[in-house]
């Protein structure tokens, strides 16, 4: 393999990568504050592109973005204050079939708000023919976009669950819930703050990415299975894990395509990741002691 | 008071004689024709399904406002079956064993079709598919009729095209859905004919969001002169961004799925270029006066753009060809399975929205390679391709 080609498989699969650690991220914050996982992440993701889209009509781009994301984010409050914050100590199980049920209902309704084409939002710099050349390898300056908001994001993150009181109440409420309430914390508040931060990051996710992968109704889907898979493979709950695994996962997708064919993509990746759980089942940097304590 | 109560009963009497005339009308209308429909509304084929559903309501609309096919209306009863080859079986024998319709039109994609092939053959229920695949009626199933152009022909005018550029080695590329796969085969195995050499041949999952690695991998086989890719899925499009964000700029080919002008937008810059075969609707404006298809598609695309405020594809096409076959063959034949079928089968020469159907006991297709045009990608729209 030529240097040139290496290079192109390693920016495909950071493409691929960096948008699964990004859904990944929204997996771990709820699973940080609540300790279950939410199934309808993939449909944040969705709804992000689909509103920016149709607000792109009347706003310009970034306001757009800003409102789809401010739109998300009172869904995933509301989707939390109906669905969630009414039952007494839900189990695990129950929780997941519930979030499971919301998803498929928001995939419906877009099913009907926005019918079953496929749209997107116009790429931010360029068009769909632009590339940029970085030594010798080119790729989609929108690539860059979606690596400089993940990482943004991320770093954006880890800031304000270390520093701001609101972070920190919200990493006491998942390290433990009593003791959490016993100082004073509002713990569903902290609960529905979590649905709306990581529907906010669905939903920014999903337009930056709207240009490069198309939004369809359920386009979510898809997307949240990867997103799963590379949380776990992460170690749930860690988000520069899930990038890291991400990563990890897209080249792993990438670079199976130079040896076998590409029918097989899907088939070595989950192989792989596979193998990696049987070896380290928390995940590649999840800690074995912190997955103990856990419910789930 | 009495008198007054007579008179009354003689009104509401004198009411009910002119009333008699009335509903004897009624009682003289012929019994509704119940036709069914499988289509893929929802899911992953809903580009298909949509239109095509939207289009069988419009017509049945239509003929029912007109008072029927020959005094019969139009029951028309549209099932979803999300390309789902399962629902598409179990809605098929609900059609013809409790609606008990007199004809199914659809399903929308060519594996479902292959799926119900044989109940509807069991069921002696005429089926008009409105999916590609040329196995759906080659071998010839006595009740199986499908309206869009075979796939054999889409390859043979996409080679036809790769030889006159003078190029001779090419890379095939596919979705893995029914109309992937059979495209793909038709590919690999006409390319021979053409004295054309398959470099690379790879298929790609019909969820796929990203090819960029897959474009790498071909790209860097330098031999590759063209690119074909066979498949009714977004993917067409992203393709298309790929291989030119690559810098790629080899002619891209696409199978007659591309006809969808929404493609077009979503690939955007990047599907400039593109050739493809597509029946006659996508041109229609441009067409000679003198064209038999003229008059048909001009009036498809009017309603539909008029009716739904979207851009007419050649997949609702394919159902309104479905549909107007069978008003055809209903009008011919009247309200009788079996001679229906007979008259589908002695359709000559009807100008649809596919092309000119010319059906017989040994093609239950229609069409032959004129029906397709090679179409080109130019500004953002569909125009006819002149060649080099």
């Amino acid at each position: 393999m030529t240097s040139d080609l290496f290079f192109q498989f390693l920016f495909a699969g950071i493409t691929y990568g960096i948008m699964y650690g990004i859904v990944a991220i929204g997996f771990n914050i709820i699973y940080n504050t609540t300790g279950i996982i939410n199934f309808a992440q993939g449909e944040f993701v969705m709804l992000g592109g689909m509103l920016s889209i149709s607000l792109l009509t009347v706003l310009p781009l970034p306001l757009a973005i800003a409102g789809a994301v401010l739109i998300t984010m009172l869904i995933g409050a509301l989707i939390e204050i109906v669905f969630i914050r009414w039952l007494e100590s839900p189990s695990v199980l129950r929780l997941i079939i519930i979030t499971i049920g919301i998803s498929i209902l928001i995939r419906e309704l877009a099913l009907h708000i926005w019918g079953e084409s496929v749209r997107s939002l116009p790429y931010f710099y360029g068009n769909e023919i632009t590339s940029i050349e970085l030594g010798g390898v080119r790729i989609s300056p929108q690539v860059l976009w979606v690596l400089g908001v993940c990482s943004i994001v991320v770093a954006a993150l880890s800031v304000f669950f270390k520093v701001t009181p609101l972070g920190r109440e919200m990493r006491a409420c998942s390290a433990n819930r009593k003791a959490a309430i016993l100082c004073g914390i509002n713990t569903r508040n902290m609960v529905t703050f979590s649905f709306m931060l990581s529907a906010g990051i669905g939903a920014l996710a999903g337009c930056v990415m709207s240009p490069i992968t198309y939004t369809q109704y359920d386009s979510g889907t898809a997307l949240a299975i990867k997103g799963f898979t590379v949380a776990i493979l992460g170690g749930l709950g860690n988000s520069i894990g899930a990038v890291a695994a991400g990563l990890l996962l897209g080249c792993l997708e990438a670079f199976s395509v130079s040896v076998v064919p590409l029918a097989f993509q899907d088939a070595i990746s989950i192989a792989i990741l596979l193998v990696i759980l049987f070896v380290k089942p928390h995940g590649i940097f999840g800690s074995s002691e912190a997955a103990r304590l856990k419910e789930f | 008071m009495k008198n007054m109560f007579s008179k009354a009963v003689l009104v509401v009497a004198a009411m009910g004689l002119l009333a008699v005339p009335v509903i004897s009308a009624a009682q003289d209308a012929k019994e509704a024709i119940k036709v069914g429909a499988v289509l893929a509304v929802t899911g992953p084929a809903s580009f298909l399904g949509g239109p095509e559903a939207r289009t069988l309501e419009m017509l049945a609309d239509e003929v029912n406002a007109k008072g029927g096919i020959s005094g019969h209306k139009i029951d028309l009863i549209i099932k979803d079956s999300g390309a789902n080859p399962e629902k598409a079986i179990s809605f098929t024998k609900q059609l013809i064993e409790e609606e008990k319709v007199f004809a199914i039109l659809g399903p929308s994609t060519s594996g479902e079709t292959m799926k119900i092939k044989k109940i509807v053959e069991e069921g002696k229920t005429p089926l008009i598919s409105c999916a590609a695949a040329e196995v759906i009626v080659n071998p010839v199933a006595k009740y199986v009729f499908k309206t869009p152009q075979k796939d054999s022909y889409a390859v043979k005018k996409i080679y036809g095209e790769i030889k006159n550029l003078g190029l001779s080695k090419i890379a095939v590329v596919a979705g893995n859905t029914g109309f992937g796969k059979a495209g793909k085969g038709q590919l690999l195995k006409i390319a021979p004919e053409f004295g054309l050499e398959v470099v690379a041949a790879e298929t790609y999952d019909k969820k796929s969001t990203d090819l960029s690695a897959l474009v790498a991998k071909l790209m860097a086989k330098k031999d590759i002169q063209a690119v074909v890719n066979w498949s009714i899925v977004p993917a067409q499009a992203i393709i298309a961004k790929n291989m030119r964000q690559a810098g790629w700029d080899v002619p891209l080919f696409q199978s007659h799925g591309f006809g969808n002008i929404k493609y077009v937008e979503a690939a955007g810059a990047a599907a400039e270029g593109i050739i493809f075969p597509a029946g006659r609707l996508l041109i229609a404006d441009t067409l000679a006066d003198s064209d038999p298809q003229k008059q048909v598609l001009i009036k498809y695309k009017a309603d539909y753009e008029g009716k739904y405020k979207e851009t007419v594809s050649t997949f609702g096409g394919h159902a309104y060809d479905a549909f107007m076959l069978l008003a055809q063959a209903i009008e011919a034949a009247g309200a009788d399975k079996e001679k229906v079928r007979d008259a589908l089968e002695n359709i000559k020469n009807y100008p649809g929205t596919g092309g000119v159907f010319s059906f017989s006991a040994e093609d239950h297709n229609g069409l032959g390679m004129d029906a397709f045009v090679m179409l080109t990608v130019k500004d953002g729209k569909f125009v006819s391709y002149q060649g080099k």
